[in-house]
């Protein structure tokens, strides 16, 4: 017994990936927990309109965290400013009666701790929630599944495929074949694109029709947000396929990459809610951009006004992610290539000419 | 022979701080078949790997076509498990640019020499060992290349499917292209027109195999019990030796080497020269 005990260990230290998982994976899991994973809210986001505005922002306080006040702005400029994520409660005064109270539904605990903690204030005026008006969950989380699911696709589908080809022997086929590494790349790629799109479709489809998640905003900018988050979690399956020996190392991998975006996105915890040192990774990780957009497109209608800065991120992102992916999928496919000596070239000139 | 086209001259590979192969030439003539023979380690396939463009030389130069022009058999036979036969050899024709009646002209000739012509539709994974690597050949001559590297092709395969593997290699040689395969079996590398015998990364043997044989020189013999000559190693049920002296052992008969014994005699001699120990 001792000897397989003994043979375990060793094939468990070496086997390094499988190491980092069982002792990065509960620490990183502690953290994101005992950091990340709240839904208590501590302050709510609120901007002030209005002619009084100066007078009712001095009388708000405990949860509500003004951020802005704006005598100038009128009712449609408050809710600009909500739908745009700028802020999540919106206090619009008037000359006559008391002020109104809109809130943002599409952030559901900021919204839910507003609107109580609203009730519990004598006299408030009765907030209006807007985008969202029920509250529901489904509202936001079928967006942000949207997103989980282009990663499923994305990243551990794509990385398994090219792993698989590579454990079976044809990748080496491949590089011996006339094609260039691109074509490799995107020959691969694309089936798993045309899936996710259509997976993507079919959520929102879904979701939309049974769920009754509004869709209140640009097909054509969701569609450009999903494109953009699509090379990214394309380029990652690449990239983690590059560096995975067989199948099994690329599910771990995907899955070291799938967590966190799930608990630290946005997509679950509120990122407002976060400690300030774990906030920062959520601004690393793709799907926090694209819950951003498929919230704000879907839900509030939000225009590229609004979105310029996740669609940019999420470019950004992409360009170094699957740039990276190219660059170790060419090394991995064609490592001589480059070296082809001048003699093979003019040899070969000879025998195609 | 035929003027040289393709091959290696002072190929060296490093990977990392151990070195595959050293200062490995040999060159590949249309029209014949160039075998590599070599224990496990040798550096086998990392020659096939270099020539092909797998594996970056680290020292040396490599002479191959354009890779429009090279077919390639991999050890793993490069065969699509979840794709049919037919599929498989359709899509090895379109990476090489082989469509309509080029396709189906070769399509019809490869299925029918390869004895898979009733297996068309059978996905490649449900192939026995010897189908698959006879798929993988007709993928790599689909095109016609005019270099074919072959990795190992008869390796676990059954004498029946050797034959025609040998048969399909041999045509395509006839045909003018260059072939470089390699085997861990010396009866089948003899039957090349080139062999060179690997050991440790370096060149122990190379040219034709009769000449190899030749070049032995000295006197071989067996007997049924250990000989005490200079050079002896088992074969089968009897001992070997060979020796530089007129006089052979008292109890041994003298017989004629072929290309295994030959080998050993050249790994003998070389471990004999690196350590100064005989066997």
């Amino acid at each position: 017994m001792w000897a397989l005990v003994l043979k375990e260990f060793r094939q468990v230290r070496r086997d390094h990936r499988t190491l980092a998982m069982m002792i990065v994976m509960p620490l990183l899991l502690l953290v994101v927990f005992g950091y990340a994973a709240s839904f208590d809210v501590e302050e709510v986001t609120t901007v002030v309109t209005g002619p009084r505005a100066s007078t009712t922002e001095g009388r708000l306080s405990g949860l509500f965290e003004v951020t802005g006040s704006h005598e100038a702005w009128d009712r449609s400029d408050a809710i600009d400013h909500l739908r745009n994520g700028d802020s999540v409660v919106a206090v619009v005064t008037g000359e006559g009666a008391g002020p109104e109270v809109l809130v943002d539904g599409t952030e559901l605990f900021s919204a839910r701790a507003a609107v109580t903690a609203l009730a519990q204030i004598q006299n408030s005026p009765q907030p209006e929630v807007l985008f969202n008006p029920d509250l529901d969950t489904s509202a936001v989380m079928v967006p942000a599944l949207a997103g989980m699911i282009l990663i499923f696709v994305g990243t551990m589908i794509t990385s398994l495929g090219v792993v698989r080809e590579r454990q079976s022997g044809t990748l080496e086929q491949l590089a011996v074949m006339p094609f260039r590494p691109r074509d490799v790349f995107v020959g691969k790629v694309a089936p798993y694109f045309v899936v996710a799109a259509i997976d993507l479709t079919v959520i929102v489809g879904v979701g939309t029709w049974v769920f009754d998640v509004p869709f209140n905003g640009s097909v054509w900018l969701l569609a450009v947000g999903s494109l953009l988050f699509l090379f990214v979690t394309l380029g990652l399956g690449v990239l983690i396929s590059s560096v995975s020996a067989n199948q099994g190392q690329a599910i771990q991998l995907a899955l070291m990459s799938l967590l966190p975006q799930i608990l630290l996105s946005g997509m679950i915890f509120p990122v407002a809610s976060m400690a300030a040192g774990i906030r920062w990774i959520s601004y690393g990780l793709p799907l926090t951009y694209f819950v951003q957009i498929a919230r704000g497109v879907m839900v509030r209608g939000e225009g590229i006004g609004g979105l310029w800065f996740p669609l940019v991120a999420l470019a950004g992102l992409g360009l170094v992610i699957f740039t990276f992916a190219l660059v170790r999928f060419r090394r991995d496919l064609a490592p001589a290539r480059p070296m082809r000596s001048p003699i093979a070239m003019r040899v070969a000139q000879e025998e195609v000419g | 022979m035929k003027a040289s086209q393709w091959g290696v001259t002072d190929l060296s590979v490093d990977y990392g701080r151990r070195t595959a192969l050293r200062d490995v030439s040999l060159d590949l003539s249309s029209g014949t078949i160039a075998a590599v023979a070599g224990g496990d380690g040798a550096g086998k396939t990392t020659l096939l790997r270099a020539l092909v463009g797998l594996v970056p030389p680290t020292s040396g130069d490599v002479r191959r076509p354009t890779e429009d022009a090279v077919g390639y058999l991999p050890a793993s036979s490069g065969v699509y498990p979840d794709l049919t036969v037919e599929e498989n050899l359709r899509f090895a024709a379109r990476a090489y640019g082989v469509r309509g009646s080029d396709y189906q002209a070769a399509r019809a000739e490869l299925l029918e020499r390869t004895g898979l012509e009733g297996a068309s539709d059978r996905l490649g994974g449900n192939l026995s060992g010897g189908m698959r690597q006879k798929l993988g050949l007709a993928m790599a001559l689909v095109h016609n290349p005019s270099l074919l590297v072959l990795d190992e092709p008869s390796t676990g395969v059954d004498p029946v499917s050797r034959k025609e593997l040998w048969g399909l290699v041999t045509d395509a040689a006839r045909a003018g292209t260059a072939v470089l395969l390699t085997t861990t079996y010396l009866d089948e590398a003899g039957r090349s027109d080139v062999v060179c015998v690997l050991d440790a990364g370096e060149v122990l043997l190379q040219g034709a195999p009769d000449a190899l044989v030749r070049g032995v020189g000295g006197s071989m013999g067996e007997a049924s019990t250990e000989p005490d000559t200079h050079f002896t190693w088992r074969r089968g049920a009897t001992w070997r030796w060979w020796t530089t002296d007129a006089t052979p052992p008292a109890g041994s008969r003298r017989v004629a080497l072929d290309l295994q014994d030959a080998v050993v005699i050249a790994a003998l001699r070389k471990r004999e020269q690196l350590e100064g120990v005989p066997r």
